[in-house]
């Protein structure tokens, strides 16, 4: 079930890391809002273009793909700054590109910690930063971080993972703060166990353990997810800014 | 119209302060209660209005009209 928001019907929209799992259900979530939806690709360029005709095909009023890096400032920079000179301001934005590195503490190596905070927390810090003089120009600007519900919890093995979803939440608020007078929204989401292809590969005993910890006794969707997303970039969710969401079936109650 | 009336003429739309009350003196933030993100988006309007890019490290620089009037001038294309 795909609720419709109708003022999401042509507006601009930015979802970064949409080439999988809840990047890639939000951007077709988006799509069927008939959206104009923008999404960035590093280097699949075939894919990238077969990702556009599907959102195309899903009844996205436009479809752009950006090629550039979210690590890699400038190009970010230079490849948003012509988008915008030529379709107009972007008003929604969805930062989702994210890595992660399972690891111990003791063996976790501080160039990890450079590359998960870079993708996950600095890229995104930095592209809505830059986009913030887009955002005061733009009308009805909703911005949805994701973050993840270890960011709220804490997980072993994901020190970095969840430091980095924690300090989301932190920019989150604060930039809701900063901007709200301006009445520019910036939430963040926090996704549970959502069956995607990473969760599909875990072997089933370590699947009960995680199903056992979950009240409602199963995986979310990646649907799950990207329905509260296009609530929250549609002005249906006007009034709500500075907020965290958890989506994860009672997880961390 | 010169570049200080027109300067003016934007502060007063922005502001609602009655243009006859703007002087070439008139402090942003002193005078008409500026915070720094009234300031970013007031140079943003003169950097549309003008053509000419007002870097972000110069806005803290530019306090009054005069400042910003000079600004643009020394700047114009």
């Amino acid at each position: 079930m795909t609720p419709i928001f109708p003022d999401l019907e042509n507006k601009i929209i930015l979802v970064t890391g949409a080439s999988r799992g809840i990047g890639n259900a939000i951007a077709k979530t988006l799509a069927a809002q008939k959206a104009h939806v923008v999404f960035n690709y590093r280097s699949n360029e075939e894919q990238a273009m077969a990702l556009k005709e599907e959102l195309e095909s899903l009844g996205a009023s436009k479809v752009s793909a950006l090629n550039f890096d979210v690590t890699d400032t400038e190009r970010m920079k230079s490849e948003l700054d012509s988008f915008i000179q030529e379709n107009g301001n972007i008003s929604g934005l969805v930062n989702n590109a994210g890595i992660s590195k399972d690891q111990l503490v003791m063996r976790v190596k501080p160039e990890d910690i450079d590359s998960i905070l870079n993708v996950n927390l600095k890229s995104a810090m930095v592209l809505t930063n830059h986009l913030s003089r887009n955002f005061l120009r733009a009308k009805d600007v909703s911005i949805v971080n994701m973050s993840s519900v270890v960011g709220l919890m804490g997980n072993a093995s994901q020190t970095v993972y969840a430091s980095s979803k924690a300090g989301l939440i932190g920019y989150t608020k604060s930039f809701a703060k900063e901007l709200a007078s301006r009445k520019i929204r910036c939430n963040a989401v926090c996704p549970g166990f959502i069956e995607t292809q990473m969760t599909s590969e875990l072997a089933d005993k370590a699947k009960e353990e995680y199903l056992k910890a979950i009240p409602m006794g199963d995986f979310g969707s990646v649907e799950d997810v990207s329905n509260l997303v296009a609530f929250l970039l549609s002005q249906a969710s006007g009034y709500i800014t500075g907020e965290v969401i958890k989506v994860d079936g009672g997880l961390y109650i | 119209m010169e570049v200080q009336d027109k300067v003016i003429k934007i502060v007063s739309d922005a502001t609602k302060v009655d243009a006859g009350n703007i002087k070439g003196e008139t402090n942003f933030v002193d005078d008409l209660n500026l915070d720094s993100l009234d300031m970013v988006e007031m140079m943003m309007k003169m950097e549309e209005e003008f053509g000419v890019e007002i870097p972000e490290d110069k806005t803290e620089e530019l306090k009054t009209i005069n400042d910003v009037t000079n600004f643009l001038k020394a700047n114009a294309n």
